[in-house]
């Protein structure tokens, strides 16, 4: 027999049950569109997770104290408040002065807390850092100026704010340059507004922050000597191995470490960042997928249980069947046949609904969710296998069946 | 008359645990072109083990069977299929046509199992059989939009369209009543002037005056083997019998 009378036969048989063929390929649209639902949302939360970190500079280079795991306190969880001590404003200098592959540098020391102008309050973080933050970060100020070296060392009480802490401080339109906001009980003057840049692509507001002169955050409000961290930039991106392998052996130096000492610092580039960042997600992606996958798996068990029923029902039509003609492989054929139809067309809807749910998502999130056109290769893939594999027994059960004893059946 | 069938020394035995059930013993016979054979006998006779045999349904335990000069004892299981499409037409007791299913597609089924059809083809000869059976205005009747005598005409067209070597009734009128089973026989009578082979298996003994031949089982033995040279008409009686009130 051939394969369009197959089709014929299996169009027929499922049109006669319009009902039950429907709520059996439920299981599968269920599971397809979940499939289809959770990869698009994980790949698209991925690009987003990409480009906002991209968008903070892809030559950026952060320096964090404290080293590798060996360097934990028993249990690998706290690190020992010493290690987390270890930069100091020489190793700074030392990069400031010696580095031939740093564009910029900046120390980065941080508090969060609230800031008060008059009977307005808003809670922010204030960055203590150096100028070249600016050239780091790719930021501008907008009105009023940037802080001088000669604040730098003065550790002056002064500031630069964004478009959103200027908007919860100055409701009433006021010009903030020239102003001063109090921030744990110091008063800081505000010399200029940052330019805008709006929310980053992960939906953080970019414009909810303080700059402020690293001194004076050391000094005034966290009364440290040591840097939480320090921030740069390579001279150009290709140049970013380089620029790691300088800052390492500078630092090594500075702390005077022994070759066998491990390092008791970390650097991270935007590069590693990111392919971190994407194995993460990837792993997120797949576990997503299989949760959803386990659903596909049910849905085909549902398909094996409704071909037994059919089997079972159409035990007369099989013997008839044989008797005019039909050999084992012919009936074989035509219950594989309607369980792969079903789990195909369950596909295709599922896959439409995956991709209309999937939309959603993305708008309500704030993403676009990307269908990759190898998840719906691998859905349509899945339910084929589906199909042949769940149906395979009853099919193999309905040829296997004797055709004298068929016919007679009730 | 061109032999086409002939069975030497079939027997039958169905093992069931320690019992032995043999339903067929050493029957032997030959059956020509154009003949139309009762098979009687009682229940349990062995009148279905034998059908199922002729019909390469089921295989003898023992002794040759040759249809039209092949042997088919010794043939697998699809060779058999293909022997049971294109050589033998079934007809059954409970016409066991597919349901929702209509006149024309239900006949057509034994054509879409031999791939040298076309679908048109296919449509083209299930409508003669149909019309040969009358049933030419119910072509798109659907199964269960028909009396049990429409439905045993569908199924009678389906075992002609393949244009079988014999056609094989096993009680065949057994869900009918009086007048629609000598309709019934009336085209079977019909079918057999025309030249079909027919084997009619029953345990009704009137119809035997309707066929050619009679051959008679008792505990699956051949006990008489008769030929019967005044043939009845079938269609006379029919015209005697009184009319159906709708
Ligand atoms: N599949 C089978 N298994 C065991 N015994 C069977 C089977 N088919 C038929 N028989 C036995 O064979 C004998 C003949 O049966 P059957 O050919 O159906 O008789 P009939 O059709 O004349 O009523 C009976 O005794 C029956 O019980
Ligand atoms: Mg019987």
């Amino acid at each position: 027999m051939n394969l369009t009378n197959l089709i014929r036969i299996a169009l027929k048989a499922l049109s006669n049950n319009k009902m039950r063929g429907f709520l059996t390929m439920l299981g599968i649209i269920i599971g397809v569109a979940s499939v289809i639902t959770m990869l698009a949302i994980g790949e698209g939360s991925k690009g987003s997770i990409q480009s906002s970190i991209s968008e903070m500079g892809s030559n950026l280079i952060m320096i964090q104290p404290g080293g590798d795991d060996e360097r934990r306190g028993p249990g690998g969880v706290s690190r020992s408040a010493a290690s987390m001590e270890t930069l100091k404003m020489a190793d700074y200098e030392s990069l400031l002065n010696e580095s031939k592959y740093l564009a910029a540098v900046t120390p980065s020391v941080n508090s969060s807390g609230q800031l008060i102008y008059g009977a307005n309050n808003t809670s922010s973080t204030v960055y203590g850092v150096s100028p070249d933050y600016l050239t780091i970060n790719s930021r501008a100020v907008d009105d009023g100026m940037m802080f001088s070296e000669q604040e730098i060392s003065s550790a002056a009480k002064v500031c630069i704010i964004g478009t959103t802490v200027a908007e919860k401080l100055f409701t009433n339109g006021e010009d903030p340059v020239g102003k001063v906001v109090r921030f744990n009980k110091i008063p800081f003057q505000i010399i200029g507004v940052l330019k805008s840049k709006g929310y980053n692509s992960m939906g953080m507001d970019q414009d909810d922050l303080v700059l402020a002169p690293f001194t004076t955050i050391q000094k005034r409000v966290l009364a440290i000597t040591h840097l939480q961290g320090m921030n740069a930039s390579a001279i150009d991106e290709s140049y970013t191995q380089q620029a790691i392998a300088e800052i390492t052996e500078i630092l090594r130096r500075n702390h005077k470490l022994k070759a066998s000492d491990s390092d008791d610092f970390e650097i991270m580039s935007m590069d590693e960042i990111l392919s971190t960042m994407d194995s993460v997600m990837s792993m997120l992606t797949l576990l997503l997928g299989s949760v959803a996958g386990i659903s596909l798996i049910v849905g085909g068990i549902g398909i094996m249980n409704i071909m037994y029923v059919s089997v079972t029902e159409r035990t007369k039509e099989i013997g008839l069947r044989m008797s005019i003609g039909a050999k084992g492989r012919d009936i074989l054929a035509q219950f594989l046949i309607e369980a792969i139809m079903i789990s195909i067309t369950g596909g295709i809807i599922g896959v439409i609904i995956g991709a209309i749910l999937a939309y959603l998502a993305g708008m309500l999130v704030g993403f676009s969710a990307t269908i990759q056109p190898w998840t719906v290769g691998l859905a349509f893939s899945v339910c084929t296998f589906t199909g042949v594999f769940f149906g395979w027994y009853p099919a193999k059960k309905a040829a296997q069946l004797d055709p004298i004893e068929a016919i007679r059946y009730e | 008359m061109k032999e086409i069938i002939r069975l030497e020394n079939i027997s039958r035995d169905f093992v069931m645990g320690e019992e032995t059930v043999h339903a067929l013993r050493n029957v032997s016979f030959t059956i020509h072109e154009g003949e139309f054979v009762t098979i009687m006998g009682t229940s349990g006779s062995g009148k279905s083990t034998l059908l199922n045999t002729l019909g390469c349904l089921d295989t003898p335990t023992g002794g040759e069977y040759y249809l039209d000069g092949v042997s088919v004892r010794t043939m697998g299981k699809n060779d058999r299929a293909t022997l049971r499409n294109q050589k033998i037409g079934f007809v059954f007791q409970s016409y066991n046509l597919l349901a929702k299913t209509t006149a024309v597609e239900n006949v057509e089924l034994p054509l879409m199992y031999n791939s040298a059809y076309s679908a048109s083809a296919r449509k083209q000869k299930a409508t003669k059989a149909l019309i040969e059976v009358g049933l030419g205005d119910r072509l798109n009747h659907k199964s269960n939009q028909m009396s049990g005598g429409q439905m045993q005409r569908v199924a009678i067209a389906r075992a002609l369209v393949n244009d079988p070597a014999m056609i094989l009734a096993d009680e065949a009128t057994g869900n009918l009543d009086t007048r629609t089973s000598y309709e019934i026989l009336v085209l079977f009578q019909r079918l057999h002037a025309e030249g079909r082979t027919i084997i009619f298996v029953t345990h009704n003994p009137e119809i035997a005056n309707y066929c050619s031949r009679n051959i008679l089982l008792r505990d699956g033995r051949v006990v008489s083997d008769t030929m019967n040279n005044n043939i009845k008409s079938a269609a006379e009686v029919l015209a005697a019998l009184p009319k159906n009130d709708d």
